[in-house]
């Protein structure tokens, strides 16, 4: 832990010179509603702690949370089907790539047209944004198992199924934890994009809603939460991982 | 009874326009230990990749023990070049692979076996230690007692020395002969380093040139128990020069 505590302390000193500038710049250009100071954002958290823990985090992480649960379950088994069957790949393959190239943002207020201003059309957005990483990594993990393995094992008289539970499996599991890391953040960037363009709650609603309200603290705030949620998030995927992957790379 | 009998088997990789193996007839008596030397790229592992299943032949027979092999299985014990432990499993888990695969034994049976298979090749102890945690020749000795595990009294060994430093290979040398004396198994080794395949066959198998018609036999002038003492002799280093001329033949421009 100590270790980890001075490792990080060059990017913590470079952090909060770059806030120093920040709020002296701020300070200088003296105008709170398009520029407000760290020190305001922080206040301004502070003030509306009632609304943003007790209303919109949930809302927000209800969405993030659904997201990455069914993207996790797309990715998986799209990349399993892929790895199973070299039809299936050639058949998914490029839609899986081609869906990247929709600008999902621009086509999320049709999402809310048609589910709604409730949950599904922000989960939606979500599981669009994420499902690809996960997808392409994890199959990319399960062709990383070596052909002599998968072979050492077919001469002790393995099937198809029992070389994807004992080879395949663990050689996927480190990238899908790489998976899932990337994929938090993600997630949780899409819940708010999708918020942002019709919701009744959540932090991106909440942000846009100061928006409109000329608060530009108030614009922050939420947005400061949710970079520090996604840090968190991620951090409790790498421990999660530390305990589970035991080795790494190694052929 | 033959342990091994090829009867005209051919094999032609998909793609090629030859057949690498043609026609090819040989058989290995029971209990005997045979290496077959050829260059790179000859086709000796198509060979051991026909036996033990993971290429079909496109004609001919192969009989292990008097039997087709497609009528059977556990009928050998392959192991490759690379140990190919599984990094994520313990030494003692990588061991009871294939009886995991086979079926039929409880936990604790695979335990037992497993235990007893380490120490038969002296690795007491390590089967709680990771793969990554033993030294190369460790590895190997592991390895084989995986594919000792698989069962059955052929084994097949592919190169399982190439990657060992010069030291650590002739101290596996000596101690897979040792193993061999001990279990009585049929022994097909694959190499194309000439002493080794002199200092540890009965008689060498020489692929004499691709495709691959037939394997020349050369027995080997010195009787057990083998020392490296035996390479000096007059005799043995005549046939290795022999056996170094017909190598050189194949990779002649």
């Amino acid at each position: 832990m100590r270790k980890t505590g001075r490792s990080a302390l060059p990017a913590l000193t470079f952090l909060f010179a770059l806030l120093m500038v920040w709020q002296l710049g701020a300070m200088r250009v003296d105008a709170a509603y398009i520029l407000p100071t760290p020190i305001q954002i922080l206040m301004r958290l502070w003030e509306l702690r009632e609304p943003l823990f007790t209303v919109h985090l949930p809302a927000t992480m209800a969405v993030t949370g659904l997201g990455l649960v069914i993207s996790v379950a797309l990715g998986l088994g799209l990349a399993a089907a892929m790895d199973w069957s070299p039809l299936l790949q050639k058949c998914l393959y490029p839609v899986v790539v081609a869906s990247q190239t929709i600008p999902t943002t621009a086509i999320a207020p049709l999402f809310v047209l048609w589910f709604g201003y409730g949950i599904w059309s922000k989960v939606l957005v979500a599981v669009l944004m994420t499902f690809f990483p996960i997808t392409i990594t994890v199959y990319d993990g399960f062709r990383s198992a070596r052909t002599e393995m998968a072979e050492l094992l077919e001469t002790y008289g393995a099937t198809k199924w029992d070389v994807f539970r004992k080879i395949k499996i663990p050689c996927a599991l480190p990238y899908f934890f790489s998976a899932v890391k990337m994929a938090v953040p993600i997630a949780i960037i899409g819940a708010a994009i999708g918020e942002w363009l019709g919701a009744q709650s959540g932090l991106g609603y909440f942000s846009r809603r100061m928006m409109t309200q000329l608060d530009g603290a108030g614009v922050f705030a939420p947005i400061v939460l949710l970079s520090a949620v996604a840090m968190a998030a991620t951090g409790a995927v790498g421990l999660v991982e530390k305990r589970v992957v035991k080795w790494r790379g190694e052929s | 009874m033959k342990a091994l009998e090829f009867d005209h088997v051919s094999y032609r990789y998909p793609g090629e326009d030859f057949s690498i193996v043609d026609n090819l007839s040989f058989a290995l008596e029971q209990g005997s230990f045979h290496c077959v030397i050829g260059a790179s790229g000859c086709g000796k592992s198509t060979i051991l990749r026909m036996i033990c299943g993971l290429l079909r032949p496109e004609a001919g027979t192969i009989r292990v023990g008097g039997t087709p092999i497609e009528e059977q299985s556990h009928y050998c014990g392959y192991m490759p070049q690379r140990d190919l432990l599984l990094p994520w499993r313990t030494v003692g888990e990588n061991l009871a692979l294939p009886l995991e695969i086979r079926g039929g034994y409880t936990r604790a049976e695979r335990r037992e076996l497993a235990e007893a298979a380490l120490e038969d090749v002296g690795l007491e102890g390590c089967g709680d230690k990771l793969p990554s945690e033993l030294s190369g020749g460790m590895r190997q000795r592991a390895a084989f007692a995986r594919t000792m595990l698989a069962g059955s009294g052929l084994l097949l060994l592919d190169e399982p020395f190439s990657a060992l430093d010069f030291l650590t290979r002739i101290s596996m040398q000596e101690w897979l002969l040792a193993q061999w004396e001990k279990h009585k198994k049929t022994v097909l080794f694959i190499t194309h380093d000439v002493e080794e395949a002199v200092f540890l066959s009965g008689s060498v198998l020489a692929v004499a040139g691709t495709p691959i018609r037939k394997l020349e036999e050369f027995p080997v002038p010195a009787a057990g128990p083998r020392t490296r003492a035996c390479l000096a002799r007059p005799e043995t280093v005549s046939l290795r020069e022999e056996l170094i001329g017909i190598l050189r033949e194949q990779v002649r421009p």
